[in-house]
């Protein structure tokens, strides 16, 4: 670098010489340099100012930019994380207790047609028609071309429909996936499952909505995506289940009977085992209500008798009153009750066909002949006030709590008032109704040593305990009562050497829709527990309008219909249930003989 | 020394760099296979769907009920009932071992000696079986 001399020798001798002052250069020259070097600062300032400027610049583009882009861009989540193993399964499954599928889902295709695509509506409305019967080529044709741009054809099919859509070949026809629910089962179950339908319809899903039974009444929790994966796991018991329809469908048939229901409960858990009501249906395909206003509604195979058959229960109730006055001291099994009489202001009760029992009868044996006249004096001795909330505590006189949304539609029809005309005739079960499953509850309670017991579908393995009804000694003598009743009293047909059955037969005529009864219609019942020792197990059958034709006469008792039906249903199901049943002795061979 | 430094820290960036290009290509077939596996897996879980609903189908009670019927006499299935029960006091002692077994010692009084066959054999012919 050259540096500029601030006194340059040459000017100095000439200012000198011409007696100027020297200094004066000096500073001119000073502030020259100055100059240059405050020039040369102010640009590289600016330059870093400049270098400042583009890093801030940049800085704020790229957050600009992240921001712009996040914004723009559709939510999704990080590829690799999470495996999403759950995306089959919309809607939970249900299994039984062992874990049998009793409803799933399977993947298909719902057809749809966009009909500004369509090449040719007519070929293709015409070779609709011929793979799917149910449509019709003329009128789908005039749906294709009357203006619309969307129309759903078909909300399910099979692959081989699917493929035979395939090959119309026509950019018009469009596939929706969707899941739909499976009964593989068909008709098994049909009354507990209920059925679904689709929801909401979209292009890429629907969703699918329980319309009945179970399926309805947990439909949140089946829905649940959090629980998709765990299926819904039931109290009931497939083989049981099968069983039990089985034998009701032959019982049925057997006694010519309008339609019938079985429950088969564990007492202590209050898990149904099995829950059948025929007819049935086929939750796959299920049938519309009957459109009839004038039908009964027993006449369409929706209807389930266990849990919507309001019906008079007729003598079974008889129990309650007997084990009332035992838990209030009034009676022991062995007290004398007047059986000659009985009459309440001006109506007199009697006997079923008028029979005589003779003057007095134990309670006990009140029981086990089934006397209406001895449990109206129990009952009066107990009274309407105390009778009524008794009933109550045995949940007879509400909807049952059970997982079905039906239950709760079937509200057990009770007097308003209670004088004791309706005291006495509730005792043995007519004036007021409840379900059949009200009442295997309620034996339930008797049957588990007098704790109350809560119906339910759904497994759960640890018995819970409910509030006390009666003392396990009153609840002890009570099946004991029932036991003799199928030993020495009404209900001799479930006499068996294997199982020990305790029960209590009932009759109720049927009522008529205007008032008053049927002369020859009868709702036949018989709520029974088993083994009698030590109760496991509670079954109650109900045949609607059953007809006896074996004998001599026409029976229509419970004796002769539901009993034997019941019996049939215990011996089978039993072994099935892991009871052992009571084995007699082998006959003595040569090598035991010996021994002995 | 500054050149060195300059073109060390030049090579660096360029090595980093080429890391950085295989790393990402890396990362993105390991998604593209994860997202192809997660459609395996996707797929699998419907057809074990599919297949579990079709077993559930297949062993339905009916069905078993009537293909016992059909092959009553080949197989002879009852439905479960209480007089199959039986008291373990009832089943029959094995009868005492002949004298030809020779001596009783363990494993060998029993005349075994050989691997045997406890599972049995069906001597019915293979052409004959359903499956």
């Amino acid at each position: 670098m050259i540096r500029t001399p601030l006194r340059p020798l040459a000017r100095i001798l000439h200012a000198r010489a011409s007696g100027a002052n020297p200094d004066t250069i000096e500073r001119e020259n000073l502030r020259q340099r100055h100059e240059v070097m405050r020039d040369k600062a102010r640009g590289r300032a600016q330059l870093r100012l400049l270098f400042l400027c583009m890093c801030f610049f940049s800085a704020f583009t790229l957050v600009g930019a992240r921001m712009g882009m996040l914004s723009a861009s559709e939510p999704m989540e990080p590829r690799s994380a999470g495996a999403a193993t759950n995306i089959a399964q919309g809607r939970a499954d249900i299994v039984d207790r062992n874990g049998r599928v009793l409803a799933t889902n399977m993947l298909t295709h719902a057809l749809y047609v966009q009909t500004k695509d369509l090449i040719d509506p007519a070929r293709v409305a015409r070779e609709l028609a011929a793979i799917f019967p149910e449509l019709d080529g003329p009128t789908l044709e005039r749906r294709f071309t009357d203006g619309r741009s969307f129309l759903w054809v078909r909300k399910v099919m099979s692959p081989e429909q699917m493929q035979a859509v395939h090959n119309i070949g026509d950019p018009g026809l469009l596939f929706g996936p969707r899941e739909m629910r499976l009964y593989p089962n068909g008709s098994l179950a049909a009354h507990v499952l209920g059925g679904a339908s689709f929801g909401a319809e979209g292009v890429d899903s629907a969703e699918v909505i329980g319309t009945a039974g179970i399926e309805k009444a947990l439909d949140v929790r089946l829905r649940d995506p959090a629980q998709a994966g765990t299926p819904l796991e039931l109290s009931l018991d497939l083989t049981v289940q099968a069983t039990l329809e089985e034998v009701l469908h032959t019982g049925v048939m057997q006694y010519e009977a309008k339609g019938g229901a079985a429950i088969l409960m564990d007492v202590h858990t209050g898990e149904i085992a099995a829950l059948a009501s025929y007819p049935a249906f086929d939750p796959n395909d299920r049938p519309n209500p009957l459109a009839d206003p004038n039908a009964e509604p027993g006449d369409s195979p929706l209807f389930n008798r266990a849990v919507q058959g309001v019906y008079e229960l007729g003598s079974t109730f008889k129990i309650f009153a007997a084990a009332q006055a035992m838990e209030l001291g009034l009676v022991t099994p062995d007290t004398p009750i007047n059986t000659q009489s009985l009459s309440v202001g001006r109506k007199r009760f009697s006997e079923f066909d008028n029979h005589n029992y003779g003057p007095t009868k134990t309670v006990t044996e009140v029981i086990e002949v089934s006397s209406n006249i001895g449990t109206g004096h129990i009952a009066l001795m107990i009274g309407g006030e105390r009778q009524k909330p008794f009933l109550k505590s045995l949940g007879l006189l509400d909807a049952s709590p059970i997982e079905l949304v039906e239950a709760k539609g079937a509200r057990p029809l009770v007097p308003k008032k209670w004088p004791d005309v309706v005291t006495v005739m509730a005792s043995f079960g007519h004036g007021m109704s409840s379900s059949p499953l009200n009442l295997a509850a309620a034996y339930a309670t008797i049957a588990n040593g007098g704790t109350l017991v809560k119906p339910t579908l759904l497994h759960h393995t640890t018995p819970e305990i409910g509030p006390r009804v009666l003392s396990e000694q009153v609840a002890k003598d009570s099946v004991m009562m029932l036991r003799r009743v199928v030993t020495d009293g009404t209900a001799s047909m479930a006499k068996m050497d294997e199982y020990a059955i305790a029960g209590k037969t009932g009759t109720a005529d049927k009522p008529r829709r205007g008032g008053g009864y049927y002369e020859d219609k009868v709702v036949n019942t018989f709520a029974s527990v088993f083994p009698a020792e030590a109760p496991k197990y509670v079954l109650v059958v109900t045949l609607d309008e059953p007809i006896d034709r074996t004998g001599p006469e026409v029976r229509r008792t419970a004796g002769w219909t539901a009993v034997p039906v019941a019996a049939e249903i215990v011996r089978r199901t039993a072994p099935l249930l892991g009871m052992h049943p009571a084995i007699a002795p082998q006959p003595v061979d040569g090598l035991t003989a010996v021994k002995q | 020394m500054r050149p060195l430094l300059y073109v060390l820290s030049f090579l660096a960036v360029l090595g980093l760099g080429f890391w950085a290009y295989r790393e990402n290509y890396t990362t993105q077939a390991a998604l593209r296979e994860v997202a192809s596996l997660q459609d395996d897996i996707a797929n699998l879980h419907e057809s074990l769907a599919i297949q579990r609903a079709e077993w559930a189908y297949l062993n339905r009670p009916e069905r078993l009920r009537d293909l016992a019927v059909l092959n009553f006499d080949r197989l002879g299935l009852l439905p479960m009932e209480p007089h199959q029960f039986g008291r373990a006091a009832d089943v029959a002692y094995p009868p005492p071992p002949s004298i030809a077994d020779g001596v009783s010692d363990g494993v060998s009084g029993l005349g075994i000696d050989q691997p045997m066959d406890t599972a049995g054999t069906l001597n019915a012919d293979p052409e004959v079986q359903t499956p």
